[in-house]
């Protein structure tokens, strides 16, 4: 396959989950608690991008198309691209800029702390994602600092553990992923050595 | 060239929108009538129930969508999403149904559903409910005052809580067949609460049977404290002289106290209860202490700790 095809495919894939809820919400059907809906749908697929990020590695070590290497930036972006939707519609949407509540929300709700604290950690790997950056850094400072993601992965699956109510189905389902992918590379670092 | 013409005059300016809305209950009204009398003794919802309003405790605030009331809510024997329990209820048989009135009772009594509907007045009452997890309605429910009930039933002097148990039938109820909750949902009541005027067993909402998905054929409404404590599909109340245990109670003690009063000042242990989102509203709106409900329940509680008494 052509990585460049495979590339644009990616692409205007990642943009159904913005191009889904647009329709939604134009054609009244984001159900009785909108607001709700779209958290719920731009947190997920933050998560989603992020399982995705963290499959590339693996794959191209395991497939050995090391082609793939070229679609990990991009999903790296689409990640923080949900993570920023999922943000600014709990600031704007869900509490409408009410930052003493937000903050109270911080402070005092794990579930939001975490979550916080990982939208706060991908800012400096968007920031720094461009190939100018990678360049200014160095390619081991670059890596170092972007094994960050592994730490941010954890800290969304725990937010969205954190909040659910009762059934544990989908969190756990994404924390067996991130497992299974963590998991790897520790098992290939060890191998390697 | 281009001709305007004058735009057409829509219909919600002719048709002031809660007579259309009726209309369209009508229509349904009669639509599953005709459906109903095909299919008997399977399911009664949807069929049109004679009551009389209660203003007194109805609040004038504008009621909820009946799609957004019928299609948005927690029922976990259905599925544990929000849309789950419209999607999944809609084979759920609540004929033949039985209610049991049992336990520390002078007059102990197995009601048939329809006998026990037939059984009191039926009122109209407009209640705001609140959700624990911060979203709000407000929705017309029909039903009986459980102290009717209760008074029917005589408790005794040992009688000093009220023990609500629901239907367990995982074959029906798709979501008990996981064990998300210890099945089946139970709720209690201390007596003086469930003697309250406010608390009332609803056999309908919108003027009509319940849906299965809102609690059919019979259900608690308790309008001053969270959603959960209104337990739905009931078949059996039983009056006893220990605390009952609940069922959310059961899952998470430390989050679901047997009060669960509405309480703007008492956050949950994981999220904030000082506002909630009402449904159909953009902004979010401050939680009301007791719901709003202070006035009827608040000597309920008197003397109590509400921090330990959650």
């Amino acid at each position: 396959m052509n990585i460049n095809r495979l590339k644009a495919a990616l692409f205007l894939l990642a943009l159904y989950p913005l191009a889904r809820l647009l329709v939604l919400a134009f054609s009244d059907g984001l159900g009785a608690n909108p607001i709700e809906f779209i958290t719920r749908s731009t947190g997920t697929w933050t998560l989603v991008g992020l399982m995705l990020t963290l499959t590339v590695t693996p794959l191209r070590k395991i497939t050995g198309w090391h082609q793939l290497l070229r679609i990990r930036r991009m999903l790296g972006l689409f990640s923080f691209f949900y993570a920023s939707l999922h943000f600014i519609t709990y600031i704007w949407l869900d509490q409408f800029f009410d930052f003493s509540a937000i903050l109270h929300d911080i402070y005092k709700r794990p579930f939001i702390t975490v979550g916080f604290v990982a939208f706060l950690l991908l800012i400096p790997l968007a920031l720094t994602s461009s190939n100018a950056m990678i360049r200014r850094l160095g390619a081991l400072r670059w890596q170092k600092l972007h094994k960050l993601v592994y730490l941010i992965a954890i800290l969304g699956v725990l937010h969205y553990i954190w909040l659910v109510k009762k059934d544990l189905t989908q969190p756990l389902i994404y924390a067996t992923v991130l497992t299974l992918l963590l998991g790897w590379r520790v098992w290939n670092a060890q191998k390697v050595k | 060239m281009l001709i305007r013409r004058p735009h057409d005059i829509a219909s919600s300016e002719i048709t002031p929108e809660a007579i259309y809305r009726q209309r369209r209950l009508f229509m349904q009204a009669g639509a599953t009538l005709a459906a109903a009398a095909l299919m008997p003794n399977v399911s009664e919802a949807n069929v049109r129930l004679s009551a009389a309003a209660n203003a007194r405790y109805s609040t004038t605030e504008p009621p909820t969508s009946y799609k957004d009331v019928t299609t948005y809510n927690n029922y976990y024997e259905f599925g544990t999403g929000k849309s789950d329990p419209a999607e999944n209820a809609q084979q759920f048989k609540t004929r033949p149904w039985t209610v049991s009135i049992e336990g520390e009772v002078k007059h102990p009594k197995v009601w048939d559903i329809d006998a026990l509907t037939k059984a009191f007045p039926l009122e109209d009452r407009i209640y705001r409910l609140r959700c624990v997890e911060g979203w709000s309605m407000v929705i017309p429910w029909v039903g009986f005052p459980l102290a009717s009930l209760i008074k029917q039933a005589e408790p005794t002097g040992n009688a000093k809580y009220v023990e609500f148990i629901t239907l367990h039938d995982p074959a029906q109820m798709a979501g008990q067949r996981r064990g998300v909750l210890d099945w089946p949902y139970t709720e209690g009541l201390r007596l003086d609460e469930a003697m309250n005027p406010l608390t009332l067993m609803a056999v309908g909402l919108y003027g009509q049977t319940l849906p299965n998905q809102n609690g059919a054929p019979i259900r608690l409404v308790v309008p001053w404290k969270y959603g959960f404590k209104s337990a739905k599909a009931i078949v059996r109340i039983r009056f006893t002289d220990k605390q009952p245990r609940t069922a959310w109670g059961r899952a998470a003690p430390s989050e679901y106290g047997f009060y669960s009063n509405v309480n703007p000042t008492v956050d949950h242990p994981r999220w904030s209860q000082a506002r909630e989102r009402r449904i159909g509203e953009f902004f979010k709106r401050d939680t009301q202490m007791f719901n709003g409900y202070g006035e009827q329940v608040a000597q309920l509680y008197r003397g109590m700790d509400l921090r330990e008494d959650f």
